[in-house]
């Protein structure tokens, strides 16, 4: 377990969120995409604290905020969704096409 | 950073059934299923973190991914059409863009992994993570700590400012209305604003627009 495997991993699951995040047409799948960066962001954090920091709190501190980020954009996903139902009925992006409801 | 075989083991099993399972959230008909293979993705992550002696963090990330899955399998079932994917179907738009971006991302940030010469300063092991974690959350990182409290106090009420049904100019199902031709005086009651024609056409669409 090095770090070098550690940052690749992180970058893999990176790649494929930004895959998701443009290729979903679904709302809720989307937001799996955004949530895998944030995974991958996390997964590095933590490996540069045990690696690179001599295991100073801060790093791990750093994890917490995306943590938190993360909370608040799982948060803020589903209001907007209900939202955007509620006055459009839609689900997917396509249906987003005209900004005037 | 040397580690033990069985540390070694485990991290390429984890790290390989995380990434095989975040490129099967993508690769499922079913939308529930897709939540819980990202449940998948992250307990890997999480059991990698513990590896690293990161134990309260990954702990916490398991935990809060759960809760957050489940709500978001609950989600699919309630808003989306055919969460359950019987039907084989592939809901995805400019596919080709997505996969060179994603290719790009993913050559780039592992390009950075291994050319950059990040310092060597492993964590010491003799010291307990978590009580460190804990003396700087109550210590001097305090305000970082409480700053993230309230940003999430205000997501939370953001969140149900946005998602209640009745908000301060009317119904959240009638959309905004058109701002009207002639001012007019006094507060806006909703109604009065929309000329009866368009509002027929509207209210015709919204029915269109509708599934089931």
């Amino acid at each position: 377990m090095t770090l070098e495997a550690l940052l690749v991993v992180a970058a893999a699951l990176f790649g494929i969120g930004v895959y998701g995040a443009l290729s979903q047409q679904t709302f809720v799948m989307i937001m799996m995409g955004l949530e895998l960066m944030l995974n991958a962001a996390m997964l590095a954090a933590v490996a540069l604290w045990a690696a690179s920091t001599g295991g100073s709190p801060k790093g791990q501190l750093l994890t917490v905020i995306i943590m938190t980020v993360m909370a608040v954009e799982a948060a803020m996903g589903f209001a907007l969704i209900i939202g955007i139902y509620r006055i459009r009925k839609a689900d997917m992006t396509e249906k987003l096409k005209r900004l005037r409801a | 950073m040397s580690t033990s075989l069985t540390v070694d083991i485990a991290f390429g099993l984890f790290s390989a059934a995380t990434v095989v399972a975040a490129w099967l959230v993508f690769r499922t008909d079913s939308m529930v299923r897709a939540a819980y293979w990202l449940l998948a993705s992250f307990a890997g992550v999480g059991a990698v973190m513990v590896l690293l002696h990161a134990r309260f963090l990954g702990l916490v990330l398991v935990l809060m991914m759960a809760g957050e899955m489940t709500i978001m399998a609950v989600f699919m079932v309630m808003f989306m059409m055919n969460p359950a994917g019987l039907n084989p179907m592939t809901m995805v738009h400019q596919h080709r863009t997505a996969k060179i971006a994603g290719v790009v991302a993913f050559a780039g940030l592992a390009l950075v992994g291994l050319v950059a010469d990040f310092p060597d300063r492993p964590a010491d092991r003799g010291r307990d993570p978590t009580a460190d974690l804990g003396r700087e959350l109550l210590g001097d990182s305090m305000l970082i700590f409480e700053t993230a409290g309230v940003t999430l106090l205000a997501s939370m009420i953001g969140a149900l400012a946005l998602a209640s049904k009745r908000g301060r100019y009317g119904d959240a199902e009638e959309g905004s209305a058109p701002p009207p031709l002639e001012p007019v005086a006094g507060p806006r009651t909703g109604a009065d604003t929309v000329t009866e024609p368009e509002a027929e056409a509207d209210s015709g669409e919204h029915a269109g627009m509708s599934h089931g």
